[in-house]
């Protein structure tokens, strides 16, 4: 009996502890990659070197391939493996042109992370909030954490007052695809048009 | 006495066309489900070539006129802003209110009637947020449109309202409630009978809250430009993940999105 009860509070309190430390790292590591952006962005770099450094946390903490799948939506599954490929490589260039770009005019961020809520053992969502200035009110940030691999948390996904920028994205690919016969070649040269930019 | 007569039969007229509309074009998409599923299917966009048209008109009178306007209005000092948006949110709470109890949330409606009442008198016709000073809950918007969609009525199409702009059909359903009868605001400006509110005053608080919109987007809006490759379908995505949050009433994330896709991807 002593063994079993051994076990099954060391069974338990195992799970609980591998349970938190996912949620506590899926928190620690937001706070991190905000405070890296945010030290990039405060740290008086000229535009050019900004857009430099943010690529390189993009590269460190964002999901871009799971990002590119996910926007392809069911078209993904029209691709050759080439194709999809192929696919990869335009759509990082344009994703990583797009969030320096988009991130690069923000000085001095202030985000307060306040909470997280395990989904599965796959995602967390870790709140936030972009603290209000005097141009700006708060804004409410959420972050899809992908906890797959412990070791190497991935962002996926940003949630900015309830608006999903991953849907968004998706579902703007899929305008593009659609409105011009179902082709992927359409969205290909969009990306590069934009990344070329 | 002829004008009385004329006025309510063209009013239950209009009614009758719009409920007709409603109907028709709001459970056309919904496959004969009419239940509010929590996981979101995809509104159709019907009359896609005409909104991307009007989406272009609109955007077009964006550059010329409310851009500029609610750049200048971003001049004026911070405090005077949030007293322009406290009041327009304090008139909003009379359609909220009204919408609260038809949605079953009577707790609600008190607590936004308190709120009214207290920012009103208290707080100058609403230009100070007391309520909020002395711990009043957040305050959430509520109008027709979400109450018909928590009523079970399905979006129906996708509409770009000239200067509008973004709508459904159930929405725009629901802005047609407000001027018939559903807002009291417009009520007393437009059919009041007192000498301090006209139809000047009614159309000078929608012009304001307009531009009070408009300016407080502004930043997020010209990044949305500069980034979007197909605008029209960034707005319509937004617009529409919008409307359903608040029509679920919901701030969690996870209740609202289809984990589906996501989890067919693996990177790792």
């Amino acid at each position: 009996m002593k063994k079993i009860f051994t076990f099954v509070v060391l069974t338990l309190i195992f799970f609980n502890f591998n349970n938190n430390a996912f949620s506590i790292e899926a928190d620690v590591f937001v706070q991190s990659t905000v405070n890296r952006a945010a030290k990039t962005l405060g740290g008086g770099l000229t535009k050019e070197e900004r857009i430099e450094k943010l690529k390189e946390i993009a590269k460190d903490t964002v999901d871009i391939t799971g990002i590119g799948f996910y926007s392809l939506g069911k078209h993904r599954k029209n691709l050759s493996k080439e194709e999809l490929e192929n696919y990869k490589i335009v759509f990082e260039a344009y994703f990583l042109k797009s969030f320096s770009s988009r991130l690069a005019e923000y000085s001095n961020p202030e985000i307060e992370v306040n909470s997280k809520n395990i989904i599965n053992a796959n995602y967390t969502i870790v709140s936030s909030t972009l603290v209000a200035t005097d141009s700006r009110p708060e804004v409410k940030i959420e972050w899809r954490v992908y906890t797959k691999d412990p070791d190497n948390l991935l962002i996926r996904d940003l949630i900015i007052e309830g608006l999903s920028l991953a849907r968004t994205q998706k579902e703007e690919f899929s305008s593009i695809i659609n409105s011009n016969d179902g082709k992927i070649e359409a969205l290909l040269k969009n990306l590069s048009d934009f990344s070329a930019k | 006495m002829y004008y009385i007569f004329y006025s309510i039969m063209k009013k239950i007229f209009t009614i009758s066309v719009l409920s007709l509309f409603i109907f028709a074009s709001a459970f056309a998409g919904d496959d004969g489900e009419l239940n509010l599923s929590k996981k979101s299917k995809p509104v159709k966009d019907c009359f896609e070539p005409i909104n991307r048209v009007t989406f272009a008109v609109n955007m077009g009178l964006d550059k010329i006129i409310f851009k500029p306007v609610a750049k200048g209005y971003r001049v004026l000092p911070s405090p005077v802003r949030a007293g322009v948006s406290n009041a327009l949110d304090n008139l909003s709470s009379l359609v909220t209110i009204p919408n609260n109890i038809l949605q079953g949330e009577i707790k609600k409606a008190g607590v936004n009637t308190g709120r009214f009442a207290v920012n009103t008198t208290i707080g100058v016709l609403g230009i100070f947020d007391v309520a909020e000073m002395i711990g009043f809950p957040e305050y959430e918007k509520e109008d027709y449109g979400q109450t018909l969609g928590t009523f079970g009525i399905g979006p129906g199409c996708y509409l770009v309202l000239p200067v509008i702009g973004p709508s459904t059909v159930r929405d725009t359903a629901g802005s047609f409630i407000n001027i018939m009868g559903g807002d009291p605001w417009y009520n007393a400006s437009m059919n009041g009978n007192n000498e301090y509110l006209s139809e000047s005053t009614y159309l000078a608080s929608r012009v304001l809250g307009g531009i009070d919109f408009r300016a407080k987007n502004i930043d997020s809006l010209e990044n949305l430009e500069k980034n979007s490759m197909d605008l029209y379908a960034s707005f319509r995505s937004l617009y529409l993940q919008d409307r359903q949050q608040k029509i679920l009433n919901s701030k969690a994330t996870t209740e609202t999105m289809d984990d589906g896709d996501w989890e067919e991807i693996d990177s790792q």
